[in-house]
């Protein structure tokens, strides 16, 4: 599998395991076709894997039934390397942590009981649990002396949500099941959730799945995402990066909407990208020698540094011309995004700068280089071959295969992941 | 009226007591019953309204004719009151059982059995707690209507402040035989609003801080 595509650092453990789903129907009574529609598909252990399409297309059937909170009416479901699909719905349950909408918290509960639900069930000691309820709330950033005895009404939206992923971790599952989890939040909360979500799976590498609506959703927060239509029929299942260079299809071009390149330059920082060099020179030489090497290096501009190698001004040859030494006084509206910002952030600065580019700085503010508009055109470029490069990755068809897969479409030259692995 | 009182008072008290108690076992049984009928029903939409139009009807059956019914099979004295009584005091709290109960929000149900939480202990440790105030509300209710309920009781011979009203009204215009009524009366009013005085003081130390409102 190219984990190229996929770089998002790992520093945990993997401790999530893979699922699959083998040719799995729902047929709910009464209907004329099946929700699900023998849907296989096979989520990669520690992987983060979103579940995206219109509404009603059976994205939450499909989630249910891997907790098997809807029993499948057919099929198959492998939790690691065990069949689950006939054990005990309740047993199961425990192994598979849930998150609902608003977090589904129970009210007359207080958060360390809420947390506290699965472990005791499992017939945890008392001194064990309290531990795992501080740990947890510390993990999903809850000051525990603060939250541990409030009840839910006595918590934000946001704050809820938070409680509700904790409670589902409480047992160290290995599997953690979503749907729509931050649905009912503000944006900026849900900004901020989702940041948060990105940070615990570098903690915890369980196997996620999350149900969404919404796409930029699904772009930033997963490995991998499996595009459903109509019967929970997989249009395309691919790395956020290939599902923007190459969506299988218009189907999948109109779900992405407007903006697919914009879209890309959120999954690149600016760390990630070869940035261009500049002239530097330190604050109190005098202009004259900035000139001096400026013109040696065939530049326009030079960077001037504090004793600490930060960036304080940005100056052309021509305000250049009309100094004596430099200052470290920082320059208004400098242009400077960290080396952490995405791509897009980077271009949104040159842009409020109208300077076409932008410093970049490291850690403790130090100067690293610049990056320019070209710079960002260039890695989308680069992001669009790669994708296109990588072929392979997990299992994703319907028993019934479709024409919207056809292998020998025009825009599915690497798409047709489903082939790599059919044996 | 003092002197009466102060004659009775043994008596009065007697009979009070044994008011109160009759009630009070009779509410404790009827929860029981109610909560457990409730917990069958609730699932299903067409057993709840089946049991709701059933509490609709029993409410209207008159206690006095049904009283007398029950002497037949229950004979006289403590059984057929304990019957009556406990029946009338199931329709109230059976019907906001399962306004409770079905009222819960889905979304905590489906969490709970997400969590792998078992049918018996997501009714017992989730749903009950959250449909308590409710059912609470109804044995409020019930508490009151009851109350007057086992008055009847003493037609049948059976105990509390009922037979004091039955005697005064028999004889009525006779010596003392309006202080009868009106003690029985009484009585049965100022218990009535000592038991919801301890059912409310109940429901604050059972409902939980989470969901008072
Ligand atoms: N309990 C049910 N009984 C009958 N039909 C159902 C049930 N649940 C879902 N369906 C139907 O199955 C199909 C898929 O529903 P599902 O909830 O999985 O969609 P979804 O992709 O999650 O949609 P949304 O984005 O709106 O949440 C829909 O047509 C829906 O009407
Ligand atoms: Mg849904």
């Amino acid at each position: 599998m190219s984990e190229s595509a996929v770089s998002r650092p790992s520093t945990g453990t993997i401790s999530g395991k893979s699922i699959v789903l083998d040719n799995v129907t729902k047929q709910y009574p009464g209907q004329s076709s099946p929700a699900v529609d023998g849907v296989t598909l096979e989520i990669p252990a520690g992987k983060i894997v979103m579940l995206v399409g219109p509404s009603g297309c059976g994205k939450t059937t499909t989630l249910k039934m891997i907790n098997r909170l809807i029993e499948p009416t057919k099929g198959r479901i492998v939790l690691g390397d065990e069949d689950v699909t006939s054990i005990g719905g309740d047993e199961l349950r425990r192994r598979i942590g849930y998150v609902i909408q608003a977090g589904g918290l129970f009210p007359h509960m207080t958060v360390a009981a809420n947390i506290a639900i699965v472990p005791k069930m499992l017939g945890w000691d008392k001194g064990r649990i309290a531990a795992r309820v501080d740990e947890l709330l510390e993990l999903v950033s809850l000051d525990p002396a603060q939250y541990r005895d409030r009840f839910p009404k006595e918590l934000s939206g946001g704050q809820q949500q938070r409680v509700g992923v904790a409670r589902a971790l409480a047992a160290d599952p290995p599997v953690l099941l979503m749907d729509e989890p931050f649905g009912a939040v503000d944006p900026i909360t849900r900004q901020r959730l989702q940041d948060e979500l990105l940070s615990i799976q570098e903690e915890v590498q369980k196997t996620i799945v999350i149900v969404t609506h919404d796409f930029d959703e699904a772009v930033k927060l997963g490995d991998w995402i499996v595009v459903f239509t109509e019967g929970a029929r997989i249009v395309q299942y691919d790395t956020p990066e290939r599902i923007l260079a190459e969506p299988a299809n218009a189907f999948v071009e109109n779900f992405i909407g407007s903006g697919a390149g914009l879209k890309q330059l959120t999954l690149r920082r600016v760390g990630e990208v070869t940035l261009a060099d500049a002239v530097t020179v330190h604050a109190g030489e005098a202009a004259a020698s900035a000139i001096e090497k400026m013109e040696r290096a065939d530049h326009n501009h030079v960077v001037v540094l504090d004793d600490r190698e930060r960036p304080v001004q940005w100056l052309s040859r021509r305000q250049l011309a009309r100094l004596d030494t430099l200052t470290d006084v920082p320059e208004d509206k400098l242009p400077v995004v960290g080396q952490g910002a995405t791509l897009n952030d980077a271009l949104d600065t040159m842009l409020v700068s109208s300077a076409g580019a932008a410093l970049v700085t490291g850690r403790r503010d130090v100067f690293l280089g610049v990056i320019t508009v070209e710079t960002v055109m260039d890695a989308i470029t680069a992001a669009r071959a790669s994708a296109a490069a990588s072929i392979g990755g997990p299992v994703g068809t319907n028993s019934d295969a479709i024409p919207t897969v056809a292998p020998d479409a025009p825009t599915s030259a690497g798409s047709s992941m489903s082939q790599a692995h059919d044996d | 009226m003092a002197d009466f009182l102060g004659s009775r008072f043994d008596q009065i008290a007697f009979a009070s007591w044994q008011h109160l108690s009759l009630v009070v076992q009779c509410l404790l049984l009827a929860t029981a019953i109610a909560i457990a009928v409730a917990a069958v029903v609730y699932r299903s939409r067409p057993l709840s309204s089946v049991a709701n139009t059933v509490t609709a009807i029993g409410l209207t059956i008159p206690a006095f004719a049904l009283v007398g019914l029950l002497v037949a099979p229950f004979g006289f004295g403590v059984p057929p009151a304990l019957a009556v009584v406990t029946f009338f005091a199931i329709l109230p709290i059976l019907r906001n059982a399962i306004v409770g109960l079905t009222g819960i929000n889905q979304s905590v149900v489906e969490s709970a059995r997400g969590l792998g939480m078992s049918r018996s202990s997501i009714f017992l440790r989730v749903e009950l707690p959250l449909a308590w105030p409710v059912i609470l509300g109804g044995i409020r209710v019930s508490a009151q209507m009851v109350m007057g309920i086992a008055a009847i009781a003493a037609y049948v011979l059976g105990p509390g402040l009922g037979g004091f009203i039955f005697s005064g009204l028999s004889r009525l215009g006779g010596a003392n035989s309006l202080e009868s009524v009106l003690t029985g009366v009484i009585g049965v009013v100022v218990l009535a609003l000592l038991l919801d005085l301890l059912l409310v003081g109940l429901g604050r130390l059972t409902t939980p801080r989470g969901i008072r409102v």
